[in-house]
Order: C-alpha cells, then sequence, then structure tokens
C-alpha cells in the first residue's frame, strides 16, 4: 500500500509535508520487508540530520537496517512510543508508527523526493 | 521440558559433605556473608545425571546431523585434532613461561607450532605475513582495519572512507565503522558481481580501504579482482580480503596473488576447528609486506640456530589485540589440519565443497526460485519467492527442514537477495546425504503449495514446537528465577 499525501526516499522512508515541517516514517512496503519489527533506535530530539545519511537503525526479527532522513533539517520530536511497542511500524506505518518530526526543510530537496506514483514504479523496477 | 529448578526438592542432596573443620565464623566478616541462602537446585546425585543426559541427547550438532549453514563453513572436525590439542604437552603449558628469562627454551614446541602455522597460512593464502592473535573473523577484520589506519597514519595519508558491497557480511561495515571509517556502500549488479562503475565513481582520495569477500556472499567469484586492485593501489586504499569464504578457492586462488593487502583467514571455517557454540574461534590476519611493520606483537622469529623466539621489538606495531597468542590451541588443531590434509588434501577439500554445492543448486533450481542459477562457488543462494505466493516465507522452510533431521540453511542473507536460502553443504558430507536433504527440500517445496498451513507450523518433531521469535526479541526475559522483589 502506497499513500498519495506523502512522498518517498528510494531507501523506502516517507515523509508528509505540514508548513516548515514534516513527519517521517518508514512504508508499508520496508516494514514489510523486515518482518516483525523488535527496535527502533531513532535519532535524538535536536539533532541535525542529512538527507540520505543514516540517521537511526530498525531490528526486525530477520535483520538490523538502517535508517536514512529522507530529508535534511533539526528533529524536534519522536514517537517515543516505539521504544515499548514498535510494533506499531508493522500495523500502522503511516499512522501511529511515525518515527520522528523534523523541520527547517530544505525546498528543493522535499520536491526531488518521488510521489506515490513514481514510488510505485521504483518499487517494481527493485522487485 | 523441564529445567533442573522444577525437579528440586527443598533438603534433597547429591552428596555428604563433611562438617566444617575451619572457623569460618571468626574468619569472614559480617558485612562480606551473604544473608540468605543461595538458589541452588536440591537433587540427588542420579536426579543430575538424568537430567543432563537427557539434555544432551537432545544436542543436534554436525556429530548427529546435516549442517548446511550458508556462510558458516560447517564441516566435519576430524577427532585426531582433538586428541593432540589435548595432549599434556600442550594442553599443561602456561601462557606467561615463554615471557620469563629462559622460559621459551621450555616451550618451542608450541611456538613452533604457531610459527609454522603463519608460514603454512602465507604458502596458501599468498599472504606475506601472519598473525595469529586474533580471536575470531570479526576480530581479525578490526586487526586488518586497525593496520590499515595505522598504515595510512605512517604514510601521512588523510583516509575516512571504506568501501564495502551490499552484499557483505555485516561484520564487515561494523569492524571498518569500530576502526573509526565511514562506510560507503557499493552496490551488487545484476550478475551478482561487484558494479565496478559505481565502485570507480565512489573510490577517491578519502578511500582507505575496499573490503571484499571473494568469492562474495551469494557463492560468486569475481574474476575482475585484479582490476579491482589496481583501482584501489591507485588512490593507495588497501585491499581487504574477507576469508570467509576462503574454503572455496584452496589451491586455486591466492588472495596476496590477486594483490589484495591484508586479509583474515576463519581457522573455525575453513581449517576445520571448533565452531559456533562449540568455539572459541580464530582469525588470524595476513599482510603484504607493506603492512608487516603494524602486525600486533608479540611475534615470532627464528634463531639462527633454529630456535624460536618472542620478539616485541616493532616500534610500529599497533601493540596487543589479544591476551598473549590468541587461541592457541585453535591454531594447534588447524596446524594439525594443514598436514593432515596436505597439499593435495586441500585442493580436494574446495574441489569437492565446491561440486557439492553445485549438486543442490542444480538439483533444486526448479523448485525454487534461483537468483544465480548458472553456477556458483561452496554454497548457493536460492530464494522462496515462488513460495511465497502461497505465504510461505523462508523461515517456514528452514523451519520445516528440521522435522526431516537437517539444519536449516542460512536465511535471510545475504541481505540483497529477498526471502534468501543460502546453503553451503561444505565437502564434508557424502553424495546419499545431499541426495537426502535435496529430498526433504523437493518435499517441502510441493507442501508450500499444496498445504502451506502445515509448513507454517513447522516443526512438529522437537522438543518445543514454533518458537515465538518476535515476542522473545521484544519481551527479553533472561531470568528463570523471578528476581523482582
Amino acid at each position: 500500500m502506497i499513500k498519495d499525501d506523502r512522498k518517498y526516499s528510494k531507501t523506502h522512508e516517507w515523509a508528509m509535508r505540514s508548513g516548515d515541517s514534516a513527519v517521517v516514517g518508514i512504508s508499508d512496503h520496508a516494514q514489510d520487508a523486515l518482518g516483525d519489527i523488535t527496535f527502533v533506535e531513532l535519532p535524538k530530539v535536536g539533532a541535525t540530520l542529512k538527507q540520505g545519511k543514516e540517521c537511526g537503525v530498525i531490528e526486525s526479527v530477520k535483520a538490523a537496517s538502517d535508517l536514512y532522513s529522507p530529508v535534511s533539517g533539526k528533529v524536534t520530536e519522536i514517537n517515543g512510543s516505539l521504544e515499548t511497542a514498535p510494533e506499531a511500524i508493522n500495523s500502522d506505518p503511516y499512522g501511529s508508527g511515525w518515527l520522528f518530526k523534523i523541520t527547517s526543510l530544505d525546498d528543493a530537496e522535499f520536491a526531488a523526493l518521488m510521489d506515490a506514483a513514481a514510488y510505485g514504479t521504483f518499487m517494481e523496477s527493485e522487485a | 521440558m523441564s529445567v533442573i529448578y522444577t525437579k528440586s526438592v527443598p533438603g534433597r542432596r547429591g552428596v555428604k559433605l563433611p562438617g566444617c573443620d575451619v572457623p569460618v565464623d571468626h574468619e569472614i566478616p559480617e558485612n562480606l556473608r551473604r544473608r540468605e541462602d543461595a538458589a541452588l537446585a536440591e537433587l540427588s546425585e542420579l536426579d543430575v545425571v538424568r537430567h543432563f543426559t537427557e539434555l544432551s541427547r537432545k544436542n543436534f550438532g554436525l556429530d548427529t546431523n546435516f549442517y548446511p549453514l550458508g556462510s558458516c563453513t560447517m564441516k566435519y572436525n576430524p577427532k585426531v585434532m582433538e586428541k593432540i590439542a589435548a595432549l599434556e604437552g600442550f594442553s599443561q603449558l602456561h601462557p606467561l613461561l615463554p615471557q620469563l628469562y629462559g622460559g621459551c627454551m621450555l616451550e618451542q614446541g608450541a611456538i613452533a607450532v604457531i610459527f609454522e602455522l603463519e608460514k603454512l597460512l602465507c604458502e596458501i593464502t599468498g599472504m606475506d605475513a601472519f598473525t595469529t592473535h586474533p580471536m575470531a573473523g570479526a576480530h581479525g577484520e578490526l586487526t586488518g582495519m586497525m593496520l590499515i589506519a595505522a598504515y595510512h597514519k605512517d604514510r601521512g595519508n588523510r583516509k575516512t572512507e571504506v568501501l564495502i558491497p551490499d552484499e557483505a557480511h555485516g561484520t564487515n561495515p561494523a569492524s571498518a565503522a569500530i576502526a573509526g571509517y565511514e562506510i560507503v556502500t557499493v552496490p551488487t549488479g545484476d550478475n551478482g558481481m561487484l558494479d565496478i562503475d559505481t565502485l570507480s565513481d565512489r573510490l577517491n582520495e578519502k578511500t582507505a580501504a575496499i573490503m571484499l569477500t571473494n568469492p562474495n556472499t551469494l557463492g560468486l567469484f569475481n574474476s575482475q579482482i585484479e582490476k579491482v586492485a589496481a583501482m584501489a593501489h591507485h588512490y593507495d586504499a588497501q585491499l581487504y580480503y574477507d576469508g570467509a569464504n576462503l574454503n572455496a578457492i584452496l589451491g586455486k586462488f591466492r588472495p596476496g596473488d590477486a594483490r589484495f593487502d591484508v586479509m583474515h583467514v576463519n581457522l573455525h571455517k575453513t581449517f576445520a576447528t571448533p565452531h559456533g557454540g562449540g568455539g572459541p574461534g580464530a582469525g588470524p590476519v595476513g599482510v603484504k609486506r607493506h603492512l608487516e611493520p603494524f602486525l600486533p606483537i608479540s611475534r615470532i622469529r627464528k634463531r639462527t640456530d633454529g630456535t624460536y623466539a618472542l620478539d616485541y621489538d616493532y616500534p610500529k606495531s599497533i601493540g596487543y589485540i589479544a591476551p598473549f597468542y590468541g587461541n592457541f590451541a585453535v591454531c594447534l588443531r588447524a596446524y594439525a589440519y594443514i598436514l593432515l590434509q596436505g597439499r593435495q588434501g586441500l585442493i580436494d577439500v574446495s574441489e569437492h565443497a565446491v561440486l557439492n554445492a553445485n549438486y543442490i543448486l542444480a538439483s533444486l533450481k526448479e523448485q525454487f526460485h534461483a537468483p544465480y542459477p548458472d553456477r556458483c562457488m561452496h554454497e548457493c543462494v536460492l530464494s522462496a519467492v515462488k513460495q511465497l505466493e502461497a505465504g510461505v516465507h523462508a523461515v517456514d522452510i528452514a523451519k520445516a527442514l528440521i522435522d526431516y533431521g537437517f539444519h536449516p540453511p542460512t536465511i535471510y542473507f545475504p541481505l540483497i537477495v529477498k526471502e534468501a536460502i543460502m546453503i553451503e553443504p561444505t565437502e564434508t558430507e557424502n553424495k546419499e546425504t545431499l541426495d537426502r536433504f535435496i529430498e526433504a527440500m523437493k518435499k517441502i517445496a510441493y507442501k508450500a503449495l499444496d498445504d502451506p498451513q502445515k509448513i507454517k507450523k513447522a516443526p512438529k518433531s522437537t522438543p518445543v514446537g514454533r518458537l515465538d521469535e518476535t515476542k522473545a526479541a521484544r519481551e527479553m526475559d533472561f531470568n528463570y528465577i523471578d528476581c523482582k522483589p
């Protein structure tokens, strides 16, 4: 499932913008490929992230995978409930399984992310 | 299955201890004595013997079953090596002795074993010098990356990045990161080989090293390796060889000849020493001449009169990376194994390992998707994507194999293959065993489509059924006894 109200990176993170900030998570495809998620290491509030750079780790029963920030900016809030209930990423990747919020976005960077249709095509080309 | 504590009965004893005739009460100060009795199980000697004998009969290992764990080279270890390692002349040595004045002369045999093993590993791999100190493969990787860092520092090079293919063992990026480098990933092309063009793009003045496994984790041999070496050396980047897959190339290809600068060897894989839970491992590191001054100390020097001495006079050395001389008894077993096999024996090892893996690949590529179906080296990678259409995952196939009496292969690695099943039969299995395994895999492939629910409930024949790995990872609980107040 791909939601068309947000944008996607090639490393399967999504970013949904509102004003100057955005919420970040991983796509339904990503959570499905990872399998049952058991642990999430998120960036710290206040951390400055760079687009495409590692900013955390997601561990599942299959593997530990790096998390890449889809946009550059400063972390304003993290989803603390994932510490005790990481399964929210599996059950609701586009909702309660969000990872962090980020501010001071770069317009050009955000525009360069894939929209839902482009992400769909990208996933097919990867499969 | 019950743990020993549930069999405990208060007051039951295994042994009768004589009364204490030492005045303990006066010797141990009150504040150092425990307030309550230790929570020990109370059983008779027979209860204990039966309990542990029962557990030992549930043991599953190479001595009982086929264990085709990809990337791990779970070959049979000849028992004679255990006998040699247990010889009193070796097992009763004190590791400090050679460091005392004159003590070295009392342990010449053991030191000769290390020296000779280093020489044999040089000959097998084409490197110029070895250290046997690293205690495991990943420890060898870290040692190798530290050697590279020391080399660049000595040359005044400012290097910050290490290039690693996306199919690499996870320990590669971990070791390079711990050595202080930033990891740059290089993708694998459609042919399962390192993408040379992208490598060329990502290689620059900042590149400290390229870490490669050859054959790679897809079981494919990269024949462009000399080109990669030339590209790396153009920037004075060092080429690291991950020896995890050495079992495929003995006597056929020497990393040193392909201009690799540093490598590690997993003695516990290729050279048949105890492995997995039976460890400890050993990950000797070999280098070319230009990296030798940086090797860990102590090193072994052969005097002109034929005796051996420990040498600490290496001012550029990275220093100690392990206590004493590494896992000596493991090195001893590997030394014995190499002598046991001899030159032709080692060549046979690789030829049979590669033949066995190709036999499995050829026999199963109809039933399972084979992303690289033509040929492989010592292991083959299949994928459960055909079975996934019926909802059966690689993990279900792995669990179902247990009911056929086989240890599951490696699954979900390499990461770049969806629903990966990675099978490494090794050279020590005969054709009958391989045929039984192939037959079991075919049956499972059929059942996966015919009765997927049955496969998803496997295993049935084990003391406990399918374990909830997710719950175990999410709610870790290591205590049997409830420790909460």
